[in-house]
């Protein structure tokens, strides 16, 4: 049977207090990499295939297209009706749905283990044989403005947020929104979206995980049949970016709309991401967002701007360094009535020179560190979400030994790499915005 | 994401249960006679522990609406000799997780805890629920965040849609008001307000506990002994069960935005009623299930007038409603409230067909074992069946119920449930051709 399972095949347990589940991985001769996660409490299976390619793929003048593409892989296919294959894992007493984010586009369905078969048949045929028509491109394109009229026209914090990210990076995509701006949106075409998927939509640029109640040369079996084949695409484009280029500035925006109600503070940096075999800095920064922001009751933030003065009603910090090029890293600041935007600034100012000058307690590093090893015993809970853990950070570049490797450098993080993460937190190179109702208060 | 299910928004406290999957309930009774449901799965080295009491906000007293929801946001806020910040870094050093949470109809105790420290986090959590302090200093900080998000609610045209909804549908009942209170009611709050509350809302006789982990059920009886030892035996008379008011017509309430917020919705029927499976299969054929429903094929895949339309039944302890939510652009916004008029008007009349009905049976009946998909959300399972009075057998004879509806029982319950004139829209925003009805002016 091993000879079916594909020229890389390989399988090696969890190094994690690792009890439910079990990893394991290959590679189809096509270049579709293969994740099983093995867990057997209940008879169901999550299946998601992860493309390699988000917003931040898209050329210039098209932002959205990843976005709008996604949404189209429900339409028809050579083999299915449009809307057929959500309608078929609902008959199957399934659950369907999809992401796009900057670095990855994933699709995904959670159904009762025997039916994975049929999802991979699926899953396998929108892969390559997508039949759009222009009046499927025009109807889901209104979807899409009535999207991005939730969730960002009607939303100020997420358009302030918008402009903040655009004003943070000069020359990386991640400053465009992953839904792109309106007016482009406005503007996609049937080409543009078809240049898109063809050149991205392709097994070599794709990740295929399948987590649950499995066994893995099964999966392996079924993955040859299905995704094996499809062609790989020759022309997948190498995954080279701008760059940014040193931010040797400081730079404000200032938010003013009517719906916000309250009033905030926010600061972000550019800073390094995980990589391949060197994920120590990242490491620090995500500890140092626990220990900065993490608790509403003992962080840094929390100490200084809640508890020992009467200046936020809620602060925060976080960092997400699963990403292909450079992350960020936000601070935030919410201060209570009466408390001005520049008070609430200098305040978190004078937490940091605080906390650079002091260091990190160590009790509360010790307490942190208990925390993520209880979050890694309760992650074991959730296959779903361990299979989102895989899928991403296949899809930015790291490999499994990454994943395997992060918590133990979570553990291994001291108080003197948090004072140096702390170090990157440049003012000099950072972005601070102020968000109110009014000019006036902003003032 | 492609689509974020708007009917999960209108859920009640209460999951909508329903049936079959493997999974081993036992009854178990403390030494001191508290009740529960345990599933024992060691796999993992924790216990997940859900705990509602019944009552909830509707137990605020006369003239102190919110002092429960007050209440339940201090309970992490300090007990017993341990201040604010001191319980909140024993709970990180022993890597528990509680949550405390007020509904309408429960407060809720979700508390996940590792094996190896389980009896310290045990003791921790009893001296939160059983001897919570109440600080002065808490109680001014959160009450200032409890006001901080009652004013962003009065700016997000979702919320602004559904309590004016409610306030129409229970002009006297707990129901018609927000559980937040208002900045009024909440401004006004006194410690005494909170001690009475909790007094109030954690009564021993009203307990309902499920329990899933890494623990036996001699090991689930002492600790909930331990737990709930300090409690009240009784709380004050719950409220009486309330019919809610509809006419039909719409209400407009302007507020500026690009994208205009509906609610809709009609009597609901009870939980415990013989026709709620014939309803809950025409909520999926009419809005509840995703792409595949009526609401969702019109309005989005054929118009695109929207990113999403949903219903569910809501049945609370006291009314059942059947509610959905609508966003759409200001200028198609009348067309949306139309076509779901039309739909509704259409199924009332003419009912559903045999395959609608045979696709619904096989996504309820498929989709049910996927909800026991984890500790917590199957704690959380077993204790919203004990509150509507299931017994554990539910969880293998629930499909069977759902199978037992004839496209007969479905219609006639569309034609004697279904009532188009009554079906109520709110709808804030700035909407195109939509003209409040004079019958019912806008609140």
């Amino acid at each position: 049977m091993t000879k079916l399972l594909g020229p890389a095949f390989a399988a090696l347990a969890l190094a994690t207090p690792a009890l439910a589940a079990e990893v394991t991985t290959g590679r189809l001769a096509n270049g579709m990499e293969v994740v099983v996660i093995e867990d057997r409490r209940a008879p169901v299976v999550v299946h998601m295939v992860w493309y390699r390619t988000g917003s931040a793929d898209e050329p210039p003048r098209v932002s959205g297209v990843a976005h709008l593409l996604e949404h189209l892989l429900f339409k028809a296919t050579d083999d299915m009706e449009a809307g057929e294959l959500s309608r078929v894992v609902a008959e199957n007493g399934g659950t369907d749905n999809a992401f796009t984010s900057y670095d990855y586009t994933a699709y995904f369905q959670r159904v009762a283990a025997d039916r994975l078969p049929l999802m991979m048949t699926m899953e396998a045929d929108r892969m390559n044989d997508l039949a759009l028509t222009p009046e499927d491109v025009e109807t889901e394109r209104q979807v899409v403005l009535e999207e991005r009229a939730s969730r960002t026209d009607s939303e100020p914090g997420a358009l302030a947020r918008e402009q903040m990210r655009a004003a943070l990076f000069l020359n990386s995509r991640y400053g465009m929104p992953v839904i792109g701006w309106r007016e482009e949106i406005e503007a996609l075409s049937m080409p543009d979206v078809l240049a898109f998927y063809e050149t991205f939509y392709s097994p070599n640029n794709a990740t295929l995980v399948v987590a649950g109640d499995v066994d893995p040369e099964e999966v392996m079996r079924l993955a040859e049949e299905t995704y094996g084949a499809i062609p790989a695409e020759p022309g997948l484009p190498e995954r080279v970016r701008p760059q940014e280029p040193p931010q040797i500035a400081e730079r404000r925006v200032l938010f003013d709309d009517p719906r916000v109600s309250q009033p905030y503070v926010l600061r972000s940096y550019v800073v390094p991401e995980r990589d391949r075999g060197d994920q120590g800095a990242a490491a620090a920064l995500a500890v140092l967002g626990e220990v900065l922001g993490g608790s509403s009751f003992t962080s840094v933030l929390a100490r200084d701007l809640t508890f020992e003065a009467d200046v936020a009603l809620f602060t925060g910090a976080g960092y997400d360094g699963t990403s292909v090029d450079d992350a960020t890293f936000s601070l935030s600041v919410v201060p209570r009535p009466g408390v001005t935007l520049a008070e609430a600034e200098a305040a978190l100012d004078a937490s940091l020179d605080r906390f650079l000058r002091d260091g990190v307690d160590p009790g509360q590093l010790d307490r942190i560190k208990a925390q993520l090893r209880a979050s890694e015993v309760y992650a074991l809970d959730s296959v779903e979400g361990l299979a989102n853990r895989y899928g991403a950070a296949l899809s930015v570049g790291l490999e499994v030994a990454d994943v395997e490797a992060w918590p133990g450098l979570l553990q291994a993080v001291t108080a003197e790499d948090l004072l140096e993460a702390a170090r990157r937190l440049d003012r000099d190179a950072s972005v601070t915005m102020w968000v109110a109702a009014s000019r006036e208060g902003l003032q | 994401m492609r689509f974020v299910l708007v009917a999960a928004l209108l859920a009640p406290a209460i999951l909508p249960v329903a049936a079959q999957a493997a999974v081993d309930i036992q009854e178990v009774t403390s030494p001191g006679g508290i009740r529960a449901w345990l599933v024992t799965e060691p796999s993992i080295p924790f216990t997940a522990l859900e705990i509602r009491v019944r009552g909830g906000a509707n137990l605020d007293r006369e003239g102190r609406r919110g002092s429960v929801n007050l209440m339940m946001a201090l309970l992490e806020e300090g007990s017993g000799g341990l201040d604010a910040r001191a319980f909140q870094e024993r709970r990180e050093a022993l890597g528990a997780n509680f949550g405390f949470d007020a509904w309408d109809d429960a407060v809720s105790v979700s508390a996940t805890l590792l094996s190896e420290n389980r009896d310290e986090a045990v003791a921790l959590l009893r001296q939160a629920l059983v001897e919570p302090r109440f600080d002065e200093d808490a109680v001014e900080r959160v009450r200032g965040q409890v006001l901080s998000i009652i004013a962003q609610n009065a700016q997000d045209p979702s919320e602004i849609a559904s309590d004016a909804f409610m306030a129409e549908a229970f002009p006297d009942h707990p129901y018609g008001t927000s559980l937040n209170g208002t900045a009024e009611s909440v401004a006004a709050l006194t410690r005494e307000d909170v001690v009475q509350a909790h007094r109030d809302a954690f009564a021993r006789s009203r307990v309902y506990v499920g329990a899933v982990g890494d623990i036996t059920a001699e090991e689930l009886g002492r600790l909930l002994d331990e737990l709930f030892a300090g409690l009240p035996e009784d709380g004050p008379p719950l409220p009486p069960k309330v019919e809610p008011a509809f006419d039909g017509g719409t209400a407009v309430i302007p507020f500026p935005t690009p994208q205009s917020v509906a609610i809709f919705g009609q009597r609901g029927l009870d939980r415990d009623d013989p026709d709620y499976f014939a309803a809950m299969i025409l909520d999926n054929v009419l809005g509840g299930g995703g792409f595949e429903s009526r609401l969702m094929d019109e309005v989005r895949e054929r118009r695109g007038l929207t990113y999403g339309i949903g219903t569910s039944l809501v049945p609370r302890d006291y009314a059942a409603l059947w509610m959905g939510s609508v966003a759409s652009s200001n200028d198609t916004v009348a067309e949306a409230v139309a076509l779901t008029r039309d739909i509704w008007a259409d199924m009332a009349e003419n009912g559903i067909t045999q395959a609608e009905l045979d696709a619904a049976k096989t996504y309820l009946t498929g989709e049910y074992p996927l909800r026991f998909d984890g500790n917590a959300e199957i704690a959380s399972i077993l204790v919203g069946m004990q509150m509507i009075g299931l017994p554990p057998s539910y969880v293998l004879d629930r499909n069977g119920y759902v199978e037992a509806v004839t496209l007969e029982d479905a219609n006639r319950v569309a034609r004697e449930l279904m009532d188009p004139e009554a079906l109520r829209f709110t709808v804030v925003g700035e909407p195109e051709g939509l003209e409040a009805a004079p019958e019912a002016p806008a609140p």
